[in-house]
């Protein structure tokens, strides 16, 4: 498979939201607003490509019996490094994510990449899957965020779209908001793919 | 047998300990960021609360227990002192509201020698988007601004007080009103010690 191809494939056809369905706990989680889902997704996609890289570097060392616990250990090393530099530079972010960056670690998405493409793969692919992927994540938490900060808080990225006479449909930004854009946005490009 | 064994430890030893080092590395690089964000946080509020001064409140602290937690621990409350050439202008301390509507509220609340709030801020909270967390809007908080014991009646609208609750939600205000209350009382029954004793201006 060419580069470009491991790399398009993450955000589109093989998009681990919205085709895989994976990586709902984070998804559901952060998206009450565009940049919440942003950062969420800048902070995944850092720690899937480091990991993707050391687990295809090592893909040879490590003996396929404690290659989980191995994989672990190595995702876990990279989101606490991602959670002490948000707290040391981005402490707004840091604080508005809270408990879902250590959370990271159980992020079956970045698991499922070391398990299934790196450990098989050499240095490169790997790195660009991981790019792709994280990607890919990045756009479905963004678009999730803003279609419920749009309607939850009439805003896009804090700035206010409508006048002050919206009422915000409060629902949104609760967690069964999540559910219900999710669902419908799935809907949509079912239809969409169905059309095509 | 003992041989496969010995290289799944080996190898499992060596990445665990190559992590160890890799994060104590970036842990020393970020202590120092850290500290200081937090810093910068505390001093953020206390300027949110305080009238203006020109020292550092974050150093010149006192602290006082107030009763014992569940497992029978003191409850230590720290003092921050806020001065203008010397003179203590006022004194910021957290409560602890522990009845919100989703766990605890913490609330920073300044407090003048005359025993008036001056401001007080929300530190951190659960309360519901769009309902609970409108005590964290200014339209709230500045109801508590030139408050005392003696001036106000500490009790929400709808409980026969004089704080207004917002629609959709009485029991994050009602919370923060009773929290705000006690921190005020505590002030009042110990304000000998909390402003004479120690520390540098």
């Amino acid at each position: 498979m060419s580069l470009v191809k491991t790399f398009t494939k993450g955000i589109w056809k093989e998009n681990a939201v919205f085709k895989l369905l994976l990586g709902m706990c984070p998804l559901l989680a952060v998206t009450t607003s565009a940049e919440n889902g942003l950062g969420m997704g800048a902070a995944s996609t850092f720690v899937l490509v480091c990991s993707n890289i050391v687990v295809a570097i090592l893909r040879k060392l490590i003996p396929s019996k404690v290659r989980i616990p191995a994989f672990i250990i190595i995702i876990a090393t990279f989101v606490t490094i991602v959670q002490l530099c948000m707290e040391a530079w981005v402490y707004g972010l840091y604080q508005s994510l809270g408990i879902f960056i250590p959370l990271i670690v159980v992020n079956c998405l970045i698991l499922g990449r070391a398990e299934a493409f790196a450990s098989k793969r050499p240095v490169l692919d790997s790195a660009v899957d991981g790019l792709g992927m994280g990607l890919g994540f990045t756009l479905a938490l963004f678009i999730l965020g803003a279609v419920r900060e749009i309607f939850g808080s009439g805003a896009l990225l804090g700035f206010t779209l409508f006048g002050a006479g919206y009422q915000p449909m409060l629902l949104m930004i609760l967690p069964p908001g999540a559910f219900i854009s999710l669902g419908l946005l799935l809907a949509l490009m079912n239809k969409f793919e169905a059309s095509k | 047998m003992l041989k496969d064994m010995s290289r799944l430890l080996i190898t499992l030893t060596l990445i665990a300990a190559t992590a160890g080092l890799l994060l104590s590395l970036v842990e020393s690089a970020t202590r120092e960021p850290i500290k200081e964000q937090r810093r910068l946080q505390m001093l953020k509020a206390l300027s949110a609360v305080l009238p203006e001064f020109d020292n550092t409140p974050d150093t010149d602290t006192i602290t006082l227990q107030n009763g014992v937690n569940k497992k029978g621990e003191p409850i230590d409350v720290i003092f921050y002192r806020g001065r203008k050439a010397g003179e203590l202008v006022g004194t910021a301390f957290k409560v602890v509201a522990p009845d919100g509507y989703t766990g605890n509220i913490e609330v920073m609340i300044g407090v003048r020698p005359d025993e008036m709030v001056n401001a007080i801020e929300i530190l951190t909270h659960a309360e519901t988007p769009g309902l609970g967390d409108k005590i964290t809007f200014s339209s709230f908080k500045d109801l508590f601004k030139n408050k005392g014991l003696e001036n106000a009646d500490w009790r929400v609208k709808k409980d026969g007080g004089e704080f207004d609750q917002f629609s959709g939600a009485t029991i994050s205000p009602r919370a923060v009103v009773g929290a705000v209350k006690k921190g005020l009382e505590f002030f009042r029954d110990n304000k000998a010690k909390i402003l004479a004793e120690g520390g540098q201006s």
